[in-house]
């Protein structure tokens, strides 16, 4: 094999080098949605792509969401590939009846015929004291509707990996980028790499309990388990990465192996992303399971502002650890 | 307090009296907004702030046209409605650092200040969020007969959303009491407003048949005077309005956006601040019809200034929200 050379990348730089190789790659590849040119968003995840690749494939566009979501459906089915910029998850309300009424349908309703090979990136996440309307994390809601893919990339590797998978496919994928973790370093080969939808990645082996945990909380559960080993608890990391399609082998067989699972997420729990999957483990693992599914997610409140209230809205690495401890009987 | 004149003078139809409260208000707004920017420089305030700065005369200007009782909804650049409409300081300074003695007892914010106490419906961090709520407020009060006024203020970036038109539409249709008051800033974010917004912004009151009309949101006396002919229409069931206001903001798009000159130049922002300072300006057509002298004035900023910084200590001194009330308040 040859020597491929990593390099250290932040979140955002990850997300950028993906649309960038892949606007390269293909001409129809274009970018709209508000101040990501000059501007590069809010977040600069997108700056010098308009120095590349112009004004024609990276569009400023008006604060019109729906207007400019229901186009990347369209454009989409008529030859170009919109890659659409929602810049804060909370905004994809304004876009829902593009989303689920027209981009998740049209391959279906019209008999296979017309395609949607759309992405649409927006973030997650609280803790950035931005309140109500700038911090949900609403992936359940888009991972509910048949004909959408929904990606959650937990590092800078997943991210560049998946973005290019999401930007190649047939299909309208959402993409989720948790707004927190863009200045995360993590390692990134040089050169050409994919990451297939549909495929767990196990971010740390363990023994004793699978924390399954998506985006923003991966990073969490990891720092549990660091917690848990030195209470001599083994946890085992899994990321889905993707919430649709998700790769429930690999979430049966780790709960197989420990007897126990935690879902960890950082929507809410209440009809969401870790109740289906406590219950894909439970269906799945039934018979080795030694305790019940946990689901751990947001409180179901809106995202307050206050520093000590927001912070005790969502799950911490100290939460994960007294859930997972609790579970393997360690006092 | 000195002031040169008869405060029972009338000048532009207007007593005198009124036109040191209106600059009282903007004097106020400015000193806020100065502090808002100290606190987020000390690392004192959570979260990010959108300054109101350069555009006073706005939001002082309407809401000098309306009683307390009266409603306005509010944006993310919120800080100056909220205390035009005579919210006062330090419950706002508590919001904005998260307080429980704010006027969202800390879960709202800066972008979510409310207060029913002065008919505020509350900002909204929602580009056009606020559209239906000014609305559905005007129907409220015209089926309630209440004679309230509902002002619905958004930046020209929310021209940019479909359900101000559909509920502009509404407005004209069932003629309720609502004026919208469209605060163009030349920015949406980063993006100047002519890339943004094609033809006639106020052709689309106009394709509705809601009177539109536009006016230099620098000058107060204009925004008063517009205000006042507007809400007089509105309280007379003549129906809704559309206001557009051309005005500035002085500081970046918030708090933390320092380096701007890749979307607009420093001599641009220099002439604003220089020819259409809506607090100068005010001032020395003040000093000229002797409702006031510079002196007068200074000590009055200076007092303004005291209160702010007083108010300022109270929220920082103010405790935070127990954490078990986090999930308070979810429901009614
Ligand atoms: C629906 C929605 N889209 C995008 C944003 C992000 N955003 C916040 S303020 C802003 C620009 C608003 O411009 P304008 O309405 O002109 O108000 P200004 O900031 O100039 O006062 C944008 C795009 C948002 N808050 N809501
Ligand atoms: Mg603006």
């Amino acid at each position: 094999m040859p020597e491929v050379a990593v390099r250290e990348l932040t979140f955002a730089q990850a997300v950028r080098e993906a649309l960038a190789e892949e606007m390269r790659r293909d001409k129809r590849v274009c970018i709209f949605g508000e101040d990501v040119a000059e501007a590069g968003t809010p977040f600069k995840v997108l700056s010098g792509l308009v120095e590349e690749f112009g004004c024609e494939r990276v569009l400023d566009t008006p604060i019109s969401e729906a207007g400019f979501t229901g186009m990347g459906v369209g454009a989409a089915m008529t030859g170009l590939r919109p890659v659409v910029d929602i810049m804060f998850g909370d905004f994809l309300t304004l876009t829902m009846d593009q989303l689920v009424n027209q981009a998740a349908k049209v391959h279906y309703m019209s008999g296979g015929t017309w395609k949607v090979p759309m992405v649409l990136r927006t973030t997650l996440g609280a803790t950035r004291r931005s309140a109500a309307q700038h911090s949900q994390s609403l992936h359940a809601w888009l991972s509910h509707v048949p004909g959408l893919k929904v990606a959650m990339p937990s590092t800078p590797y997943d991210a560049k990996g998946l973005l290019k998978t999401a930007i190649r496919d047939e299909n309208p994928v959402i993409f989720f980028e948790d707004k927190m973790m863009y200045k995360l370093k993590g390692s990134v080969p040089e050169g050409e790499y994919t990451i297939p939808f549909g495929v767990a990645d196990v971010k740390r082996e363990g023994e004793d309990v699978t924390i399954v945990a998506t985006s923003s909380m991966v990073q969490v559960a990891l720092g549990a388990a660091e917690m848990l080993e030195k209470i001599g608890v083994s946890a085992e990391v899994i990321d889905p990465r993707t919430t649709w399609p998700l790769d429930e082998k690999t979430l049966v067989e780790s709960a197989k192996k420990t007897s126990r699972a935690i879902v960890v997420e950082e929507g809410y729990g209440r009809y969401g992303v870790t109740g289906e999957m406590a219950s894909v483990i439970a269906e799945g693992a039934f018979y080795s399971l030694d305790t019940p599914v946990k689901r751990m997610g947001a409180m179901h409140v809106p995202i307050p502002f206050s520093p000590p209230l927001e912070d005790v809205t969502v799950p911490t690495e100290q939460t994960v650890f007294e859930a997972a401890r609790a579970m393997c009987g360690k006092a | 307090m000195t002031i040169a004149t008869d405060q029972a003078r009338v000048i532009d139809g207007v007593r005198a009296e009124q036109w040191i409260r209106i600059y009282r208000r903007m004097v106020t707004i400015r000193e806020f907004e100065e502090s808002v920017n100290e606190l987020y420089t000390r690392a004192l305030m959570p979260g990010l702030a959108h300054l109101y700065i350069g555009e006073e005369a706005v939001a002082v200007g309407i809401c000098a046209a309306l009683r307390q009782t009266d409603y306005i909804t509010s944006t993310h650049r919120g800080h100056g409605h909220c205390l035009a409409k005579g919210a006062s300081p330090d419950r706002m300074f508590a919001e904005l650092l998260g307080k429980e003695a704010g006027y969202c007892r800390g879960k709202g914010g800066s972008m979510h200040i409310a207060d029913p106490a002065t008919g505020n419906l509350g900002a909204n961090a929602i580009v056009g969020g606020s559209a239906g709520i000014a609305t559905g407020a005007a129907l409220s009060s015209k089926r309630l007969g209440t004679g309230q006024v509902t002002v619905c203020f958004f930046g020209e970036g929310a021209l940019g959303q479909g359900v101000l038109y559909e509920v502009m539409n509404l407005a004209a249709l069932w003629k309720l009491p609502v004026i919208y008051v469209c605060e163009n800033n030349l920015y949406n974010e980063y993006t100047h407003y002519s890339e943004t917004t094609a033809g006639d912004m106020l052709a689309r009151g106009a394709a509705f048949g809601v009177q539109a009309e536009s006016v230099d949101g620098q000058d107060v006396r204009a925004v008063y005077a517009a205000a006042q002919r507007l809400v007089e229409r509105a309280r007379k069931g003549e129906g809704p309005t559309f206001l557009v206001c051309r005005t500035y903001r002085y500081h970046g798009h918030h708090v933390g956006d320092i380096n701007r000159e890749y979307y607009r130049s420093k001599q641009e922002e220099q002439e604003w601040k220089t020819k259409g300072d809506p607090i100068k300006n005010f001032a020395a057509w003040m000093i000229q019809q002797r409702i006031s002298d510079a002196a007068a004035l200074e000590e009055m900023q200076k007092e303004v200034r005291a209160e702010t910084k007083a108010a300022v200590e109270f929220a920082i001194a103010a405790p935070y929200p127990k954490p078990e009330e986090a999930d308070e308040d979810v429901y009614a």
